[in-house]
């Protein structure tokens, strides 16, 4: 049984006690305690299932790289899957549950799995799930979704907030081991704004466990000063519980702190991230202990050698009463040194070395520790707890020499540097055959703008494990350490049945033999084997497992490590939340939204909103209990039967000015913009250099030098952008200068056969007779009290005059429009009586009847194309041959035969099958709707040869098998000589 | 995230504040041109692993398109420079060749 020791525990608080829950259950720990401490405290050894056999899970480690210790916790708007629970600090009332199993911890029915380990191999599911076909929709796929996935997913709204922080800083240092104190020490003392950041609660990392003394005095207490001089350097900012994420592009890196998880419900944002950038990052991210790879390594009780002494200081938590130490090296002997001195019992440490005389040795060997040399497991006895250990030589094929009986085994196999934040931005790394690990390469570090490197590395994370070799200019008194003999598989000769029963990867339960089996059926690279065996895509991406099973893979191979390589270190470092990495931008600050000077008046007013771009436009305004297309079918109504008001004031307005501003407009669009006379307007068509229509709108000539062009309502950004991108970087010697105007003006349609009557009521020095104001002319003056612009330009067929007056004036001047067209019955209309209206002309939309690869020939447009100019943008593309093929689909109307409306994106039937058995086509819907003026569907859609094929009915389809039939005719459906317009 | 400097308003601007436009010094080719040039004008980009020169705008700063020289594998830049030109400057040039020496102009 694991338990509390009476006395010890430096992160711990035993005078205050507090009360968290784990699988229902209530259990006691400490203040400063994380939940794994206090689960072990509490005898809780066996925390979850291991995800592909349902094994029992135990405990592992201590830190971020625990692979088994997964839970669910919290609960509701707090619950969150896959919590580390060696990561999760104990707060009172925590509540954790167990994962991936049912119907329960102890007694789980998919640990069947585990019987029928040797019929899912690595590769089970590619090989299995291919044939028969239909097998995978319906049989096979309902039950890996099923059986998918560790913890709950999250249902309720998240109840806590996040934030983001900006800050730069000279030198970033991610760790606050001694390696990074030493850092920020110098760093600070040389008057750099310095930012030391450590992802556990405590400082000092394995110092003050590991022991040494440093100038003197204890390692704990060099930490302790050092902490102190720290915090009186004001250039220095020190950050516990913050974890650096990922390093990227010129010194641009994530930090992640917890900022109130182990104090849930306080003012304080739960988490927040820190977006840094650092002239110079050092990182001193330490290093990352081994498992060893023998039979039943995977039994709750196996740990890593410093998780158990890290329980046993830090918490004054004894995993089990018997701990067996297998090691390859010195390191491990710590442990049975500080179990031995907290009282409890080692009966062996099982070294497959040859020999073991370093100094740590020779202490345990002098407390009378027995140390077995040359000697590795055989086998873990034990279920879900460890009961004691089969001893074999190191050297053989696993015969048993002997039996231990012991509740925890510590395993060491050397440590691996941390060097993910190094590789996260391009930094290489070597092999140190000497210490049998990775670590960073100087020679090929990130670099960053300057082409030198920007990260830099100290410490254990460097392959400097020794307090010797992190302050070389302290007096530093440590045991030495004997070399460690790398071990990857133990006993070294073992056979089938025991390398089936060596896990790599404890989550997802990836063994020695799974990847010499890949290694066989040819999975050379490293990366193809790591996605065919899953070793390593766990939640802790790794940390325990790629090393030994990179080592496995190139004994396989028969190739060198650093041949095979790594896979590839990815951001972040370990897993972060969704909250901290969205921060603020959630509901309704998500996006910005642009607002109209009239918007507030379309909410009092009931409007129903839709997204166009940033902006929300009113969609319709439903009176009392009118639907929706009620509402649009009165305001066409009463548009087109006497006067309609629309709030046009999104449509973009770009001022295009200098004197050669009508050279620039003839090369914009495709028609010609600069034969146009002041005082005048011309709808006209932008195209790009691919030769597509990108958008459209109605140009007024302000004075000789001057265009205002306006642009579609989600165009207004891109096109300004466009223009701008043509002066500067291939028209630059063009004296032409552009403004995007769009929010100086709001813009009002007024519209229907009284317009011209409540914009006389409304007085003032403008003469808007047809004969002073014709259509397709503007003028500037006065409406009533209104500075105003007036185009005459109608895009619903009606009489219309669109109307701008400064942004400030727009809502009293739309009022002012409503109360004197009071007797006109004026109506406010939405987007959606605009589209109506516009395609009962026949006008097309920009993203309904183009999408990028429509000319403006497809669509009738011919006429808006200049014949005479030598050149505009999109007029070479338009001379391709794909372009000019006449089997191009062209724009025409469709009308149902028997009046319904088509389903928009159908599709025109052809007869005939396709290579993958689909119904040919030979045209598409563009736009459809209900005309209410016409009282049946219409629409507009792109047909093979439409335009010669009038009055030919087609078969459109449906999303079932019916199908609708349609006319094709013209596409102006109203008014087709433009009469109501034009007087 | 890479930094650049924007030589029009001499702002040492993120990413974030930048939008990229893709390879520098393309040769526009209009009305008339041959249909290999067109299409080559129009669709063939160079994607080097090293050495690329890069069209940026200061987007959400002083709006002016700029030109980079930068190291597609090392992320180093050599300099930045203003769009108006159809070649890179010599002083960029010698910045590349002082670290590639068997780099050339193509």
């Amino acid at each position: 049984m694991s338990t509390r020791l009476a006395t010890g525990g430096r992160l711990v608080n035993r005078g205050a006690q507090i009360e968290f829950s784990f699988n229902g259950k209530r259990l006691q720990g400490f203040l400063g305690d994380t939940l794994a401490s206090a689960l072990l405290a509490n005898g809780q050894v066996l925390v979850g299932r291991s995800f592909k056999y349902h094994r029992p899970r135990g405990i592992v480690a201590s830190g971020p790289e625990e692979p088994n210790a997964l839970v669910n916790l919290g609960e509701a708007g707090r619950f969150e899957p896959n919590q580390r629970a060696t990561t999760t600090e104990l707060f009172a009332g925590l509540s954790a549950r167990s994962q991936n199993h049912w119907p329960s911890l102890e007694f789980d029915i998919g640990a069947l799995n585990s019987y029928a380990a040797r019929v899912l191999p690595a590769g089970f599911y590619y090989k299995t799930f291919i044939h028969p076909r239909p097998f995978w929709k319906h049989v096979f796929e309902p039950i890996i979704r099923h059986s998918a996935g560790l913890g709950a997913a999250p249902k309720d709204r998240d109840a806590d907030r996040y934030e983001h922080f900006y800050v730069h800083v000279d030198v970033l240092i991610v760790g606050g081991g001694v390696a990074g104190l030493q850092a920020a020490l110098k760093a600070g003392a040389e008057g750099k704004r310095v930012l030391l950041i450590e992802q556990t609660a405590a400082w000092g990392g394995r110092a003050p466990v590991d022991g040494g003394d440093i100038d003197g005095t204890m390692a704990e207490d060099w930490v302790n000063a050092t902490l102190q001089t720290l915090g009186n350097m004001s250039n220095v900012t020190l950050r516990p519980r913050c974890m650096g994420a990922g390093v990227y592009d010129h010194g641009y890196v994530l930090a992640y702190e917890h900022v109130s998880d182990h104090t849930p419900g306080t003012d304080a944002p739960r988490h927040r991230l820190w977006r840094i950038r650092a002239g110079h990052v050092v990182t001193a991210t330490g290093a990352i202990e081994r498992p060893l790879s023998f039979a039943g390594n995977d039994v709750p009780g196996v740990m890593l050698a410093a998780a158990v002494r890290d329980y046993v200081v830090n918490f004054g938590v004894s995993p089990g009463d018997r701990t067996v130490v297998v090691t390859n090296n010195d390191d491990a002997y710590r442990t049975a040194i500080i179990l031995h001195q907290a009282g409890l019992s080692v009966p062996c440490i099982v070294d497959a070395r040859p020999q073991a005389d370093g100094e740590l040795a020779m202490q345990a060997k002098a407390l009378g520790i027995r140390v077995a040399t040359g000697t590795g497991i055989a086998a873990v006895r034990g279920g879900k707890r460890v009961t004691g250990v089969a001893l074999c030589r190191q050297a053989g094929e696993g015969a048993t020499t002997e039996e231990i009986a012991c509740d925890v085994v510590a395993m060491s196999g050397g440590w691996s540097p941390v060097v993910h934040l190094w590789s996260h931005c391009g930094g290489k790394l070597v092999w140190d055959e000497a210490r049998a690990c990775f670590r960073p390469d100087p020679d090929r570090p990130p670099r960053g703008a300057d082409g030198e490197a920007f990260v830099s590395v100290t410490g254990a994370a460097n392959g400097d494990f020794a307090l010797g070799e992190i302050l070389p200019d302290a007096r530093v008194e440590e045991p030495s350490e004997m070399p460690l003999l790398p071990v990857w598989m133990m006993p070294q000769g073992a056979g089938i049945a025991k390398r089936a029963k060596m896990w790599l990867d404890f989550q997802n339960d990836v063994k020695v033999s799974d990847v010499q089996l890949a290694a066989r059926e040819g999975y050379e690279s490293v990366e193809h084997t790591k996605r065919y065996t899953t070793l390593g895509m766990a939640t802790d991406q790794g940390k325990l497992s790629n090393i030994n099973g990179l080592a496995v893979l190139s004994h396989a191979l028969n190739a060198p490590i650093p041949q095979v390589g790594t896979t590839t270190f990815r951001p972040p470092y370990t897993p972060i939340s969704m909250g901290a990495i969205a921060g603020e931008a959630r509901g309704d600050i998500f996006q910005p939204v642009r607002r109209t000077p009239i918007h507030d008046w379309h909410e009092d007013n009931g409007a129903a909103f839709e997204p166009v771009g940033q902006w929300r436009r009113p969609y319709c305004f439903p009176r009392g209990q009118e639907s929706q297309a009620e509402a649009v079918a009165r305001e066409i109504t009463a548009t087109r039967n006497s006067l309609g008001l629309l709030d046009a004031s999104t449509l973009g307005k770009i001022l295009v000015k200098g004197p050669d501003a009508g050279r620039f407009m003839d090369m914009l669009y495709t028609n010609m913009m600069s034969s146009l006379k002041p005082g005048r307007c011309r709808y006209g068509l932008m195209c790009n250099e691919n030769g597509f229509l990108m958008d459209d709108g109605v140009v007024a000539r302000l004075d000789e030098d001057m265009f205002l062009v306006h642009t579609t309502t989600g165009g207004a950004d891109h096109i300004h952008a466009h223009m701008e991108d043509w002066l500067q970087c291939e028209w630059w010697d063009w004296q032409v200068f552009t403004a995007n105007v769009t929010e100086q003006w709001a813009q009002v349609a007024v519209v229907g056969p009284n317009a011209r009557k409540v914009l006389q009521k409304l007085g003032g020095d403008l003469d808007l007779s047809a004969e002073a104001l014709p259509f397709m002319g503007w003028a500037e003056g006065r409406i009533g009290d209104f500075d105003a612009r007036v185009f005459r330009i109608s895009f619903s067929g009606e009489l219309s005059f669109e109307v701008a007056v400064p942004a400030s004036r727009g809502r009293a001047f739309w009022e002012a429009l409503h109360e004197a067209g009071a007797e006109f019955g004026a109506t406010a209309y939405g987007t959606e009586a605009l589209h109506v209206m516009r395609a009962e002309k026949g006008f097309i939309m920009i993203g309904d009847e183009t999408d990028g690869t429509v000319i403006p020939q497809d669509l009738g447009l011919d006429w808006a194309i200049s014949r005479k100019k030598e050149d505009y943008l999109g007029k070479r593309a338009q001379a391709r041959a794909h372009m000019t093929d006449p089997a191009r689909w062209k724009l025409v109307g469709l009308q149902t035969l028997d009046g319904s409306v088509l389903p928009d994106g159908s599709y025109a039937l052809a007869p005939g099958h396709n290579a993958n058995g689909q119904r040919n086509t030979q045209g598409r819907v563009t736009s459809t709707y209900h005309s209410p003026t016409l009282g049946y569907g219409i629409a507009m859609g792109l047909v093979l040869n439409g335009p010669e094929r009038m009055g030919e009915v087609l078969s459109f389809n449906t999303v079932g098998d019916a199908t609708v039939e349609a006319r094709i005719v013209s596409p102006v459906f109203y008014d087709p000589e433009g009469e109501k317009q034009n007087v | 995230m890479l930094i650049l400097t924007c030589p029009n308003c001499g702002l040492t601007a993120d990413e974030t504040e930048l939008s990229p436009g893709g390879e520098a010094h393309l040769k526009r080719f209009g009305p008339g041109s041959e249909d290999i040039d067109f299409e080559g004008y129009l669709f063939h980009r160079a994607n080097p692993k090293g050495v690329h020169f890069e069209r940026w705008r200061h987007a959400y700063g002083c709006g002016k398109w700029f030109l980079a020289a930068r190291d597609t594998a090392t992320l180093e830049v050599y300099g930045t420079y203003p769009a108006q030109t159809t070649e890179p400057p010599a002083e960029i040039i010698a910045r590349i060749t002082a670290r590639h020496p068997d780099w050339s102009p193509t």
